[in-house]
C-alpha cells in the first residue's frame, strides 16, 4: 500500500508526514479538544455521546486487527464487550470496585476466552469461521443471560464507577473522558506497532496468501491465534470502560446484532487501516444518533443505507475520501 | 410420569428440530450452490409468518392463507434476490454479510412500522385443534403432531427432489462446482434463483406453520437464524441430507437438554448447584455439540466433496 503512495509526483501531494499521519492526528486533536468545546452546549450529552464513540473505536480497532489485517471475518467479537464489561459488574457486584482489580479480571477473562475459542475457531476456514465464531459469540451471551445472581436477562446497574486506587475521580465525567481518550489514544499506537510489525507482516501475508505463507513456513495458526487473544483482550478494554460510561451492565452488550455493528463500523471505516475503524464507529454512532432524532424507525434508513455502501461504495470512507484525494496511507 | 415428561419432550424436540430443517435446508442450498451467506433467512422466515397471519385474517381460514402467504413469500424471495443478493454472489463472504445484515435491520422494522410491535396471534385452524391420546396419560396437540407431519414429508419431498430428478441433480452439481456447470451449458443464473426462491419458500412455510403456536413478532427470525447456523454447520454446507440429521440432533438436544439437563445434573452434584449449572449450561450445549463436531469433522458431519 505505502507504494502507491509514494508513486504519487511530489510536486502534487502534501508532505510525507501530513499524508501519512495526517487524518489520525486531525482526530486525535479534535478528541482532545471536544471537552472543552462541548462546555458551551450540552455538556452531559456531548461528553457521553463522544465517550461511548471512542469505546465504539476501541472495539472497532481491535476487530479490524483480525478482520482487516487478517481477513478473518470473526462475527462474535460483542463478547469481548460483554467479558470487560462482566468483569467490572462481578467485582462490584461483590463491593470492589477497584480498577486496578476489575481491569485485570476483565481483560484476563477476554484473553482466555480469546484464546479457547479462537484455538477451536481457527482450526476452521471462510464460511465456517464466521459461523463458529457467532455460535461462540451466543454460547456468552447465553452463559451471560444465565447468570441469574448478576441480574440474568435484565442486566445490572453497577453502584458506583470504578474507583483508581482508592479515588473516585472517575465520576467526573469529564475525568472518565480522558480517561477513554488515552485508552483509545494507547489502543491505537499498540496496533500500529503491532501492525507495523515482523509479526503484523506474517499476519497480512496470510491474508494476502495464506498457502505461499505456510509453504515458507510460518505457523499460521499461532500468529492468527496471537492476534485473535490481543484482538480479543483488547476489545475487553472496551467492555470495561462501557461498563464505566453507561454504569450498567447486561447480555445485550453481547448480542450477535453487536457484533454485525461493530463489523459494520469497521467496514464503514474502510478495513485494514487503524484510524479507518475509529472514523467508521464515529460515523455508524453519529448516523444512529442523527437518524433516531428523526424517527424511531432509523433502521429502516440505516439498513438500505448499509446495502448501497457494500454495492456501490468499495474501500468505506477512507475510500471515499481517497477518491476525493483527502491522504491517509492505509 | 417422568417417561411422559421424556416423550413430550422428545416429541417438541423433534418439532423444533424440523423447523429447523425446514429454514435450513433453503439456506444450505444457497451457501453450497452460489457459496453465498444470507443472514436475511431469518427475516424471512418472519416474514413468512407475518404474511401467513395476514392473509388468515384476511380470508379467514387457515389454509387459504398459508397458500397466499407461500405464494407471496415465493415472491418475495424472487424480488430480494433480483434486487440485492444477485449482485452480491461474486463478492466476498464480508460483503454478503454485511448487505444481508443491512436487509435484516430494514425488515426487522419495517414489518413493526407495517404490522405493529404487539406480537400477533394466528389462531390454529379448527380441524387442526385438539389432542390426541398417544398412549396413557400422554396428550399432545394436534396441530403440534401437523408441524411435525407435514414437516416430515417435505423433508421426504425435497430429499427425493435433490437426489432423483433432474434439477436436483444440477443443484448438487452447483455445490460441487459451479463454474464447472455453467460451462456445461447450464442457465446458472436461472438456477441460483430457482434455489433462493424455493429456499425463502421454505422458509416461509416454517414460519407460516409456526405462527399459530408461536407468537408472531419482529426480530422473531434472528434467534432461530442462528440455532440454523449451527445446523448447518454441523450438517456440512450444501449437503440436504446432513441439514436433516443436524437439525434434528439439535432439536433434540436443545430441547432435552433444557428440561432434562438440570436433573441429570443433579445426581451428580447437589440440587441447588445442579439447577444453576443447568440452566447455565442448557441453552450452551448445542454450540458445545458445534463445536465438538467442527474440533473432529472441520467441514461438518456430511461434507460436500469438492
Amino acid at each position: 500500500m505505502e507504494k502507491a503512495v509514494t508513486h504519487i509526483p511530489e510536486t502534487v501531494a502534501p508532505p510525507a508526514f501530513i499524508r501519512r499521519e495526517g487524518v489520525p492526528l486531525i482526530l486525535f486533536a479534535l478528541l482532545l479538544l471536544a471537552p472543552f468545546v462541548a462546555r458551551f452546549f450540552a455538556e452531559s450529552y456531548l461528553l457521553a455521546l463522544f465517550s461511548r464513540t471512542m469505546i465504539f473505536a476501541i472495539a472497532a480497532l481491535s476487530l479490524d486487527l483480525i478482520l482487516g489485517y487478517g481477513a478473518l471475518v470473526s462475527f462474535g467479537h460483542a463478547a469481548f464487550l460483554g467479558f470487560g464489561a462482566y468483569g467490572v459488574g462481578i467485582l462490584a457486584a461483590h463491593g470492589v470496585s477497584e480498577a486496578s482489580l476489575q481491569l485485570p479480571l476483565a481483560l484476563a477473562s477476554s484473553a482466555l476466552f480469546a484464546l479457547v475459542t479462537g484455538a477451536l475457531s481457527l482450526r476452521t476456514k471462510g464460511v465456517y469461521f464466521i459461523m463458529i465464531t457467532l455460535a461462540f459469540g451466543q454460547m456468552a451471551f447465553f452463559l451471560a443471560v444465565s447468570l441469574a445472581a448478576y441480574g440474568g436477562d435484565d442486566g445490572m446497574t453497577l453502584p458506583s464507577r470504578s474507583r483508581l486506587f482508592g479515588f473516585d475521580v472517575l465520576e467526573d465525567d469529564r475525568a472518565l473522558y480522558f480517561l477513554i481518550l488515552l485508552a483509545l489514544l494507547g489502543s491505537y499506537l499498540v496496533s500500529r506497532a503491532i501492525v507495523m510489525s515482523r509479526f503484523g507482516r506474517v499476519i497480512r501475508g496470510a491474508r494476502e496468501n495464506p498457502q505461499r505463507m505456510a509453504a515458507i513456513g510460518f505457523p499460521l495458526f499461532r500468529y492468527q491465534l496471537t492476534m485473535y487473544v490481543i484482538a480479543g483482550t483488547m476489545c475487553g478494554l472496551a467492555g470495561f470502560l462501557l461498563a464505566n460510561q453507561t454504569g450498567f451492565v447486561s447480555p445485550a452488550y453481547m448480542t450477535w446484532q453487536r457484533s454485525g455493528e461493530l463489523i459494520v463500523m469497521v467496514v464503514l471505516g474502510g478495513l485494514g487501516s487503524l484510524h479507518g475503524a475509529i472514523l467508521g464507529a464515529a460515523a455508524f454512532l453519529l448516523l444512529e444518533e442523527w437518524l433516531s432524532g428523526f424517527t424511531e424507525h432509523w433502521k429502516m434508513i440505516f439498513g438500505p443505507f448499509l446495502v448501497l455502501v457494500v454495492l456501490f461504495a468499495r474501500g468505506g470512507l477512507l475510500g471515499a475520501f481517497r477518491r476525493l484525494g483527502i491522504g491517509g496511507a492505509r | 410420569m417422568s417417561l411422559t415428561l421424556l416423550y413430550v419432550q422428545t416429541l417438541n424436540g423433534l418439532q423444533l428440530g424440523i423447523l429447523l430443517f425446514l429454514i435450513a435446508a433453503g439456506l444450505t442450498l444457497v451457501f453450497g450452490v452460489m457459496d453465498f451467506i444470507n443472514l436475511a433467512h431469518g427475516v424471512q422466515y418472519m416474514v413468512g409468518a407475518y404474511l401467513a397471519a395476514m392473509f388468515a385474517a384476511m380470508t379467514g381460514s387457515f389454509f387459504l392463507g398459508l397458500v397466499l402467504a407461500l405464494a407471496s413469500a415465493l415472491v418475495f424471495g424472487l424480488v430480494l434476490e433480483f434486487l440485492v443478493f444477485r449482485h452480491l454472489y461474486s463478492r466476498d463472504h464480508l460483503d454478503q454479510v454485511l448487505a444481508t445484515f443491512g436487509i435484516i435491520l430494514f425488515l426487522n422494522q419495517a414489518v413493526k412500522l407495517i404490522w405493529g410491535a404487539a406480537p400477533l396471534s394466528v389462531p390454529i385452524p379448527d380441524v387442526l385443534t385438539g389432542s390426541v391420546r398417544l398412549m396413557d396419560g400422554l396428550l399432545y396437540p394436534v396441530y403440534r403432531l401437523a408441524i411435525i407431519g407435514s414437516g416430515l414429508a417435505i423433508a421426504l419431498g425435497l430429499g427425493i427432489l435433490v437426489s432423483r430428478t433432474r434439477i436436483g441433480m444440477l443443484v448438487r452439481a452447483g455445490a460441487t462446482n459451479a463454474p464447472m456447470v455453467s460451462a456445461l451449458g447450464v442457465d446458472i443464473g436461472k438456477l441460483f434463483m430457482i434455489v433462493f426462491g424455493f429456499g425463502a419458500m421454505l422458509a416461509g412455510f416454517a414460519g407460516a406453520m409456526v405462527a399459530p403456536v408461536l407468537s408472531v413478532e419482529p426480530g422473531m427470525g434472528d434467534n432461530l437464524l442462528i440455532l440454523t447456523f449451527v445446523v448447518i454447520v454441523i450438517g456440512g454446507i450444501g449437503s440436504v441430507r446432513g441439514a436433516f440429521i443436524a437439525a434434528i440432533l439439535v432439536g433434540l438436544v436443545d430441547t432435552l437438554g433444557r428440561s432434562f439437563g438440570p436433573a441429570l445434573l443433579a445426581a451428580i452434584m447437589n440440587p441447588s448447584a445442579a439447577s444453576q449449572a443447568g440452566r447455565a449450561l442448557a441453552p450452551m450445549l448445542i454450540y458445545i455439540l458445534m463445536a465438538a463436531v467442527l474440533f473432529f469433522r472441520p467441514a461438518g458431519l456430511f461434507p460436500v466433496r469438492k
